[in-house]
């Protein structure tokens, strides 16, 4: 893209894209993912019962994203596709987080410097791990930097200060339902609460005993089931 | 990466997106010669009887376990019955190959749409992408390699079992009671009639399947009978209000023993007639469906 009779350094150029995104994810609430027990818990804070930030990608892969819905959504299917149409050519078992997070990572970087605007948007690629398989996380960030994550992982404009909220608590023997109470914790910070129906929870689980999850590991959690896992059935937090 | 226009989205059909990044599902068969003399003549592997039956509690679905290939058995354990998504099931007949490519499509496709949709489709719907496949099936059907399958599953809108019968070109047929498919389908499809109920149990149903396909195996040489020697049991499956569930080798092994000793135990005076169990299906209990000389 040129301007005539205009001067802009490269430098100058993707400094201001970087800001332009940045300032995109910072309005938009953040996002943990963090390892425990026996799988990965996914939880975003969302007043939305059905725009979702977190959302089944494949067998045992699940995707976060935050900034820009749309934005966000469209990588979601791209992703989707991405595994299916590799699950379908190949087998089920090829279809893997690290290739994904790639695809994602120059899908991103593509639309950072040659179009008219950065996607404002902040993703995670998970993996549940079966038996003594490590789990993967993949942190992709606009600009197409793809990060490698070990325990946890934050996205969003606050993610910093709720990284080291989780890193407070954090422990990898955590059973689930203390993961997503720590997660809330994380998110709200210490001046405010987050209520269950404002929190999007999902979690991949490789050792359910259920037949059919068995090879699907991403499991939504309803509203009543994140009351449950927090304790919250009979404080006041529901009323609010 | 796929990643499209806006108004030149696939949407939510896997099938479209195959098309769409050059690998068309159904196009490799398309360019085959018609075989001479049609569907006898072609030396495929063709899978036989399978049928679903609604009972109270949801719907049953069972095939049987043999595919031919011209007079010679071919496979002895084949599943023809599967899943098509945790609250529905699909059983095939007619040409291996493509049914079961046909299958595989299927159950991509529900769960393809799941996920892009963020919700399953409906059991109509499911039952319509099904009938869109054999469409665009027909002209190698009619090369002599026909797909027929049967679709059933549990509606959770309706709270009841629903089946589909269709034919080669499409034809989307709902079935109240039960519904057959394959060479062994007009034996088995007067067990069932006799037998049927409308408050037959879902264990009474599994049992009525059973005995349908014994029939079917006893008078059709494409259908394969129980075979304890190597305990390979025709595939049941029941699906209800909790989801799909196959019985294993040894759960359709029990009705299948079952069936007999209450036969045997409870014999007419008609002929006695051995299966290759070495059992007496003489009389069919309360839906005997042979009346012996």
């Amino acid at each position: 893209m040129s301007m005539p009779g205009m001067y802009v350094s490269p430098e100058q150029l993707m400094q201001d894209r970087a800001d332009y995104a940045r300032k995109g994810i910072a309005r938009g609430r953040s996002l943990v993912t963090l390892e425990y027990g026996s799988g990965i818990a996914l939880v975003a804070e969302n007043a939305s019962a059905t725009l979702r930030k977190v959302s089944e990608i494949y067998d045992r892969i699940a995707f976060g994203g935050v900034g820009r819905y749309i934005e966000f959504d469209q990588l979601r299917i791209a992703g989707v596709r991405h595994a299916e149409l590799k699950g379908y050519q190949y087998s089920r078992s090829d279809v893997e987080a690290r290739s994904l997070a790639n695809q994602y990572a120059q899908m991103l970087g593509q639309f950072f410097t040659h179009e008219l605007k950065p996607l404002e948007v902040e993703i995670v690629v998970v993996e549940v791990g079966i038996g003594e398989e490590a789990n993967q996380l993949y942190r992709i960030q606009y600009d197409g930097t793809v990060m490698d994550e070990e325990a946890y992982c934050c996205i969003g404009g606050d993610a910093d200060a709720v990284r080291e909220r989780v890193a407070e608590g954090y422990d990898p023997e955590l059973d689930a339902d203390a993961a997503i109470r720590l997660a809330r914790a994380a998110l709200a910070g210490p001046e405010r609460e987050i209520a269950a129906p404002d929190l999007e929870v999902a979690l991949l689980e490789s050792n359910l005993e259920d037949a059919t999850h068995r090879r699907r590991c991403f499991r939504r959690l309803e509203d009543d089931e994140v009351a449950a896992a927090l304790g919250d059935d009979d404080s006041d937090q529901e009323d609010s | 990466m796929p990643f499209f226009a806006p108004g030149d989205d696939p949407g939510a059909s896997f099938l479209e997106l195959l098309r769409r990044t050059g690998s068309e599902p159904f196009a490799g068969l398309a360019q085959v010669p018609a075989a001479e003399g049609g569907f006898g003549s072609l030396e495929g592997s063709h899978a036989t009887t399978v049928l679903a039956v609604r009972s109270s509690d949801g719907v049953v679905v069972a095939g049987d376990r043999r595919a031919t290939s011209g007079n010679l058995i071919s496979h002895r354990d084949m599943r023809k019955v599967f899943p098509a998504d945790s609250y529905s099931a699909v059983a095939i007949a007619g040409a291996a190959g493509p049914a079961v490519q046909m299958v595989r499509l299927f159950q991509l496709q529900l769960e393809y749409y799941e996920k892009i949709e963020g919700k399953p489709l409906s059991l109509e719907g499911k039952a319509n992408q099904l009938a869109e496949m054999l469409r665009a099936h027909l002209p190698q059907a009619m090369r002599g390699l026909p797909v027929v399958p049967i679709f059933a599953g549990f509606d959770p809108a309706d709270g009841r079992g629903r089946l589909f019968q269709y034919d080669v070109t499409g034809g989307r047929y709902e079935e109240q009671d039960y519904a057959t498919a394959g060479s062994g389908s007009l034996h088995a499809g007067t067990v069932l009639k006799l037998g049927f109920r409308d408050d037959l149990s879902e264990p009474e149903a599994l049992t009525l399947s059973v005995q349908a396909l014994w029939h079917a195996a006893d008078e059709d040489s494409a259908t394969g009978g129980p075979d304890p020697v190597r305990g390979i049991y025709p595939v049941l499956a029941a699906i209800g209000s909790e989801g799909f569930r196959q019985l294993s080798d040894a759960e359709s092994g029990a009705v299948f023993a079952d069936l007999q000793a209450e036969l045997s135990g409870g014999g007419s005076g008609g002929a006695a007639r051995a299966d290759s169990a070495g059992g007496d299906l003489s009389s069919a209990g309360g839906s005997r469906s042979e009346v012996s000389p």
